[in-house]
Parts: structure tokens; sequence; C-alpha cells
């Protein structure tokens, strides 16, 4: 069954769903979309350092986004640039640096689409292995830090005064987060990776009566549009990665219309 | 066990400094167990920040805060503010820092009466509402100190002395301490034990005055106010410039605050309306 590439494509893109869902809340509730989209584009930096030094490409990737995540942390304390535009500059910036270094190494022939979408049709059992032992010890660590992590989202102050150390939280997140992109680069690549995260909790919301509640349906959401989106790039041959997106989209969008008899949650 | 009229928390001399600014400076306090601490004092004059620093969410420049080993704490904060994205009922916010059994989420609902709302989704509930579902979240932990940061703000006049009935019998049943901050200048929980003036430091300290038998007190506010209310009467002999300077009753202006024994200059604080009491 491994043998078909067209299995290993929908276990790979669903492991990957299981994950973001979850991840992907926390992303939208505590709006941190760009600093997820910065984590991503720092990624291409990782791809490029682990051909240069020959090592892991997903333990590369990971080392390199948590880097970047300390790096705006660090430099975020110095107040010197607004965290938007400090955002802004070091996605764009890392994206840029990992191009130009893939590009010196020309010994080296990179599919560059493959890591800027995703090459979810070329993943192998290798691939599979990680990103389910990956994704379980994402989803692990999610549920030791749930409560603290969402006391903390709700009102640091009051998480901190009732001992449940926000900060520690929020590093122990940071690190899930560049899990997640570690693993999630090869379904969808590096520039649509947020979306992956970020679209699925939100078509959730409008279902969701609580915060756990709406953990589960965003990764169910999220299995649904890799599962739509791969069946639709083999019937209209499209790009795979972009499908999967495009199939969220379509949720997000159904999550919109307005029901008969229930009260809109969209409004403000 | 630790000795039962040791403080619960403790802040000595503490201070902290942001940016080249002190926004407070030398607080002394201590909250014992069954007590309750009044802290009040003008906007900006850093009523919550030395909560915060008691609580330890702001680490002190200068001098110490400390905190019993293990102490549990049920902090009401002064906003909370809930992302519209957030789906948060009123029951899930009740264990929000620890898990608490349905049976307690319902007691503490019900005592703060606010039993009525556990299905409502917190980001829709009014100001008043909020300060009774906070409250009830952070007594329902059973805490040995509650920290509640103008905890009637919002809430109506009846309401905000039943509120103050329960903290004091909330205070009884755990026998808990109390830092509480006052959104009024003047008067204060009358089962107040200390009340702590601050601008900036500590401008005085002492006993809410008893004025629950003077006929004028019950016309202005009723006679369950009495039980519930107290007005607490300032001694000061310097004023507080706009600028940050101190103005002493001689007429002489510092930059700084000391202390220099009994004037009887009432002390007014620039930047609130003079209020007036019919009480006392």
């Amino acid at each position: 069954m491994l043998d078909d590439f067209f299995v290993r494509a929908l276990l790979a893109g669903i492991g990957v769903a299981l994950v973001a869902g979850p991840l992907g809340c926390f992303i939208v509730w505590r709006r941190m979309a760009y600093f997820g989209d910065t984590l991503a584009h720092a990624a291409l930096l990782g791809v490029a350092l682990s051909l240069l030094l020959e090592v892991n490409t997903t333990l590369s990737v990971f080392a390199v986004s948590v880097a970047i995540a300390m790096l705006l942390l660090g430099l975020g304390r110095t107040q010197t640039l607004s965290s938007d535009a400090l955002l802004g500059l070091l996605s764009h910036s890392a994206l840029a640096v990992g191009l130009v270094c893939l590009a010196f190494m020309t010994w080296i022939r990179v599919d560059l689409t493959g890591l800027l979408f995703g090459d979810i049709l070329a993943v192998s059992k290798l691939d599979l292995l990680t990103i389910y032992v990956g994704g379980a010890a994402v989803l692990l660590g999610l549920s030791l830090i749930w409560r603290a992590l969402f006391a903390a989202t709700v009102n640091p102050d009051l998480a901190a005064a009732e001992g449940m150390r926000p900060e520690r939280a929020n590093f122990l997140f940071t690190l899930l987060m560049a899990g997640v992109i570690a693993i999630a680069m090869k379904v969808v690549g590096v520039l649509l990776i947020t979306a992956l995260l970020i679209i699925p909790a939100a078509a959730a919301r409008r279902f969701s009566g609580g915060p756990e509640q709406m953990a589960l349906i965003a990764a169910g959401l999220g299995v649904l549009s890799v599962v739509a989106g791969l069946y639709g790039s083999l019937n209209f041959d499209t790009p795979s990665g972009p499908s999967i997106v495009v199939a969220a989209m379509v949720f997000f969008g159904l999550s919109l219309i307005p029901l008969p008899g229930k009260r809109r949650i969209w409004n403000r | 066990m630790a000795d039962r009229s040791a403080p619960l928390l403790e802040l000595s001399g503490a201070g902290i400094e942001r940016a080249g600014n002190w926004l407070v400076r030398g607080v002394d306090l201590a909250v014992e167990p069954g007590k309750i601490v009044t802290l009040i004092g003008p906007n900006g004059s850093g009523k919550s920040t030395t909560a915060k620093l008691a609580l330890g969410i702001l680490r002190p420049t200068e001098g110490t805060a400390w905190r019993r080993d293990g102490l549990r704490v049920g902090y009401v904060p002064q906003k909370l503010m809930i992302d519209w994205t957030l789906p948060l009922t009123v029951a899930r916010f009740m264990s929000l820092t620890d898990r608490v059994s349905d049976a307690q989420i319902d007691d503490a609902l019900t005592r703060t009466g606010a039993g009525h709302l556990q299905a409502a989704e917190v980001r829709h509930l009014s100001g008043g509402q909020m300060q009774r579902v906070m409250l009830a979240r952070a007594i329902a932990r059973k805490p040995d100190v509650l920290v509640l940061d103008e905890p009637v703000q919002g809430v109506d006049y009846s309401g905000e002395i039943a509120i103050y009935n329960l903290i004091s019998d909330i205070r009884a049943a755990l026998g808990c301490g109390v830092l509480m901050i006052s959104h009024d200048l003047h008067v204060v929980m009358a089962a107040t034990d200390e009340v702590v003036c601050l601008n900036g430091h500590v401008c005085c300290r002492g006993a809410p005055g008893d004025v629950s038998q003077s006929p004028a007190f019950h016309r202005l506010f009723g006679h369950r106010a009495g039980e519930a209310l107290a007005v607490y009467q300032h001694q000061h002999d310097h004023v507080h410039l706009p600028d940050g300077r101190v103005r002493h009753a001689d007429g002489q202006i510092t930059t700084g605050c000391s202390h220099s024994g009994a004037g009887a200059l009432a002390h007014d604080h620039p930047d609130e309306p003079v209020k007036t009491h019919h009480a006392g």
C-alpha cells in the first residue's frame, strides 16, 4: 500500500494536517500568523544549510527556525523597530538569503519549486516516518503545555500570577511551531505552511464552542482539505500543495455561509 | 505547616523602573492570612504595578518581593479582553489555570451571583457580569491569597456592596489573605484591615475610619452600606504636581518626597476630580 505514491502523499498530508490544526488555533488566537510566516520562510535557509553541511534537512530546518525565533525575541526586547516591521524584515530577508545561498551552490541541483510550494507526491517512506514521529512528538508536547499555553493566551498576567509560567509555555510553543514547519515543508512548501496552519483553524471557529473542540475540528478540516486537495490535483492536474490550500480556503468560505436559525458568530 | 500569622506575600522597599521612570518606589507591604489590605491612589499611581510586583508578574528593580512557597493565588486582573476568534464559555474559563470540579464551579458562580451564566461566552459578558465571573474563578481554586484589581468596577451599587460582603465571607471561610485595589480614592471596603495610599510611593497608611454609625453616611449610601463600606481619611503634608515634583506644606517644591512628619494639609491628587463626602 505504501508503495503507491498517492497513498504516501495522502498519509503525509493527513499527518501534517492533524498537527497543524491544533497548533494553528493558537496561532490564530495569539495573532501570530506573521510570526509563523517568518519561521516558515527561514526554513529555506535551513534547507540551504543542510545541503552545505550535509546534515538532515528536517533537523536543519528545525534548528534554523528556532534560531530565527530566538533572534526575533531578542530583537523585540531592544524595541528599535515595531514588531510587524521586524517580522517583515526578517521574514523576507530569510527567504532571500535562503534563495541566494541555494543559487551559490552551483554543484547541487535543487528543485526550488518543490521547496517553495511543496512536493507531496515525492514523499518517501522515510519522510512519512519523520512526519508521524515528529508530529506525534509535537502533539504530545502541545498536550503537556496545553493548559499553561491556553491560560497565557487568555491573559499572560493571570497565568503568571497563578503559577502557569507563561514565558516557558511561550518558548516551548515556539519550538513546537518550528517542529511543525520542519515536517510540513515537504507537503506544502515554505510559502504555504502558514496557510495550512491558519485556514483550517479559522474555518473551525464557526463550529466550535470551546478551545479543545476548535482544535479537533481544525485538525478534521485540515484532513478534509488534504484529501480534497490531493484528489483535485489528480483530477485537474494542478500542483498539489496549492490545491490543498485552495481546498482549505473553500472550506473556510463554506463556514461563512449563514445557517438559518443560527446566530452569526463571525460578526464582532 | 507554616506559622499561621506569617505573611503570605511581602514587598520590602520594592520599586520598579522603566525607561528612566520609577513606576513605584520604596513600597513596603505585607498580606497576612485572614487580613485584607486595600491599595488606593489616583490613576497612574502604581496600584496595579504594586500588585504585579507582589504577585511576581513584574520583577522589582530594587527591593524584594517575597511569596510563601507553594502559595495558591487567585487573581482578578483589571481587564480581560477575549479575542473574538477564541471560543471560551464561562464554564471553561473557570478551569483556566486549574482543574476545578463541576460542583466547585457551580458553587463559586452561584456565590458571586453568576450561576446562570455558565454556558455564556465570556466575550459577550457585560462589565459587571465579567467581574462576577472573574471573582468566581479566583475563589473556585480555594486560594491562600486573593488579589483583586478593582473587583467592583462596572458593578452597580447594590452589587458592589454584595461583592464586598462576599469577599469578607470568603476571607472568613477560607482564611485567605486579600490584597485589593480600590477604584475609589476615599471609600474602601469596611472590613479592610489596612489601607495603603500610593502615589508613586506609599503616601500614607492606616485603618479605615469607622463611619457606619454616621447618619449622614446612612442617608447617602443606605443602611447596608455601613457594613460594607468605610471612608479612609487622608492626612498628607504634600501635593504631587502633574510634572512629578512635590510641593510641601511650607510651599517648598522638590523633586522627591520626604516625609517630614505631621503636617495638616489635606492631600490633593492633581489628576483626580476632588470628591466630597458627607460622611464623618
